[in-house]
């Protein structure tokens, strides 16, 4: 079957769906968080290990829809090995196109920025299917904040300095 | 007679819309069904002409609107064969009709006169496993309120009553009986006579949900034989905001008020109340008037058609629905997958395949399904599944629509392949 452009099932979230990234849990981490979207029943348990201000491993298992289980896998190929500070604006980033209602005005950088999540424009249009693609976003923001990471504050100075 | 779906089809206009460039193919009918043009205008004239409130003006449009919502009353009570026109409440849905029986029976603890409503510890109130939650949670809170047990029967592999369990857990501890006509998750029709027979053996009220077969099915609720019926408008081509309870007129006449204010009450002294007779104890305040008659207008045009006619003609499409469903590899129907004692709601999942995505996908090619648990999550609990795709059925669905279904269906498992 040929997707229509506008639909939102882009082949990029069927090959994540089908192919998903970082998938498995790592045995050494920080953090393990469950997130669950009652909509559609979406669960995806994620585990994540910080050294240097970065998201030095990441990884998760789930199950549910196409749409959370594809934006985990996508969030997770954005993210991991990067500095928490870029993954916290991407995240933020990709919370304002999901919230947009189908009005999003990215510009190319953006879309230079969040590379295949972009795909998932199509799913601001369905308030009932968002919260599908935030879950694991949503996991990784608390498995980061539940591995002592706070923003670029005096304690995760601290213990950056400590762990160098 | 057989029903003409093409004309039918003419007589609802948003029929002719187009969804995403395709027309629509509606199957969402067990959610809500559309209403057709007659219905329209009825609210349209209603409020362009004879708009006032009910009971109380004196003047001609008074008048007309209390003659407008009484005619629907009497409307309702012919197509359900109720004995008498006082018997039809209105309420503003099922949830609200099944929430007014509840909340009666928790108040007849302190209301002079109402012993035979009295439950409390050591009294049993009796639901389905296969309930809406509409039927559920109201029982669960009276259970709470009084300290009266909570239970249910379940349900098998087929989606159908487990019937050794009616003897079972209907017993002499019974007051309450509450089940559904036919499931909105499952299709299944369910035994009324047989739990009708049994809770009246013991003494049991019995409580019928009716929201998914008053728009399908002949319903007399005399031969029914239960105490209380709920159904709603929306379901059965009328509109949303206006439901009903039938209920013997003795049961009625005996029970407490639900809620209180205008209209309700015979007379009332700052030291004291004394209420109406029913219908109107139980419709307080200034009630859902065009809606009422509005529900009369769908009932004129679903009586027109005949309900013998509706039933035998939905019963053709689920045979036909289920036939060529079983024909995808893959995918299996949660309910009884042979048009025996059932509707034409038909619930299924497909191997692999999130029921949110078949609907969404199926959405982008016109046609509306409902994806998810359909207020009745115990179903889904007992099948240890998180979620079904559901079509359903009514006067206006053809099979040519049920086609464009397995199409869709079978497209989807494609793209997921």
């Amino acid at each position: 079957m040929t997707l229509p452009m506008e639909s939102m099932y882009q082949q990029i979230i069927l090959d994540h769906y089908k192919h998903p990234q970082h998938h498995g849990l790592p045995e050494d981490f920080d953090a393990e968080v469950h997130h669950v979207n009652p909509t559609c029943g979406d669960e995806v348990t994620l585990r994540v290990r910080i050294a240097d201000g970065q998201i030095a491993e990441l990884g998760w298992e789930g199950e549910g829809c196409s749409i959370s289980q594809a934006s985990t896998s996508v969030m997770s190929d954005l993210v991991a090995g990067k500095p928490i500070d870029d993954a916290m604006q991407l995240q933020e980033k990709f919370l304002g196109l999901m919230q947009s209602r189908g009005n999003s005005e990215l510009t190319e950088a953006d879309e230079d920025e969040l590379e295949d999540a972009v795909a998932f424009e199509g799913v601001s249009k369905y308030p009932a299917r968002v919260k599908c693609a935030l879950l694991g976003w949503m996991a990784m923001k608390s498995a980061v904040a539940e591995a002592g990471w706070s923003g670029t504050d005096v304690k995760q100075t601290e213990k950056s300095g400590s762990q160098s | 007679m057989t029903l003409d779906v093409e004309a039918v089809r003419k007589d609802f206009p948003i029929l002719s819309r187009e969804v995403h460039g395709v027309p629509l193919v509606y199957l969402d009918s067990a959610n809500t069904s559309q209403k057709p043009q007659v219905v329209l205008d009825t609210l349209t004239d209603f409020y362009a002409m004879h708009n006032a409130n009910v009971a109380r003006a004196v003047h001609t449009l008074g008048s007309e609107a209390t003659n407008a919502f009484e005619d629907a009353r009497d409307k309702v009570a012919a197509f359900i064969n109720a004995a008498n026109r006082d018997e039809v409440v209105f309420t503003k849905n099922s949830s609200e009709a099944l929430n007014l029986i509840a909340y009666s029976i928790s108040n007849a603890t302190t209301f002079p006169g109402a012993d035979q409503f009295r439950i409390g510890p050591g009294d049993e109130i009796v639901v389905t496993e296969m309930e809406h939650h509409s039927n559920i949670v109201p029982w669960q809170l009276l259970a709470q309120r009084t300290g009266a047990t909570f239970r249910w029967l379940p349900i098998d592999d087929d989606g159908r009553l487990v019937d050794s369990s009616i003897d079972e857990i209907i017993t002499e501890r019974t007051k309450i009986v509450a089940f559904v006509h036919q499931s909105n998750a499952l299709g299944t029709i369910n035994p009324v006579s047989r739990i009708v027979a049994r809770a009246k053996a013991v003494g049991a009220l019995t409580v019928l949900d009716a929201s998914q077969s008053a728009p399908h099915l002949p319903l007399d609720v005399q031969a029914l034989d239960v105490d209380f019926v709920a159904f709603t408008g929306h379901k059965m081509y009328g509109p949303t905001g206006v439901g009903v309870l039938w209920g013997r007129y003795d049961l009625l006449a005996a029970m407490p008020p639900f809620l209180g204010g205008g209209e309700m009450i015979e007379t009332v002294d700052m030291t004291g109340t004394t209420f109406a007779a029913p219908p109107h104890r139980f419709e307080a305040g200034t009630p859902m008037i065009a809606e009422a008659v509005g529900l009369g207008a769908a009932i004129d045009y679903l009586s027109a058609l005949g309900m013998e006619n509706v039933a035998a003609r939905e019963h053709e499409l689920v045979t036909y629905a289920l036939e060529q469903l079983a024909t995808i590899d893959g995918l299996t129907i949660i309910g009884p997958d042979v048009p025996v004692d059932r509707g034409a709601t038909v619930a299924f999942t497909l191997a692999g395949i999130h029921p949110h995505d078949i609907a969404q996908l199926l959405d982008e090619q016109g046609i509306a399904v409902r994806a998810g648990h359909h207020c009745a999550r115990p179903v889904c609990v007992r099948y240890g599944i998180s979620a079904t795709t559901r079509a359903s059925f009514g006067i206006y669905t053809t099979t040519e629509e049920i086609d464009a279904l397995v199409r869709g269906v079978t497209k989807v498992k494609e793209m997921f392949s």
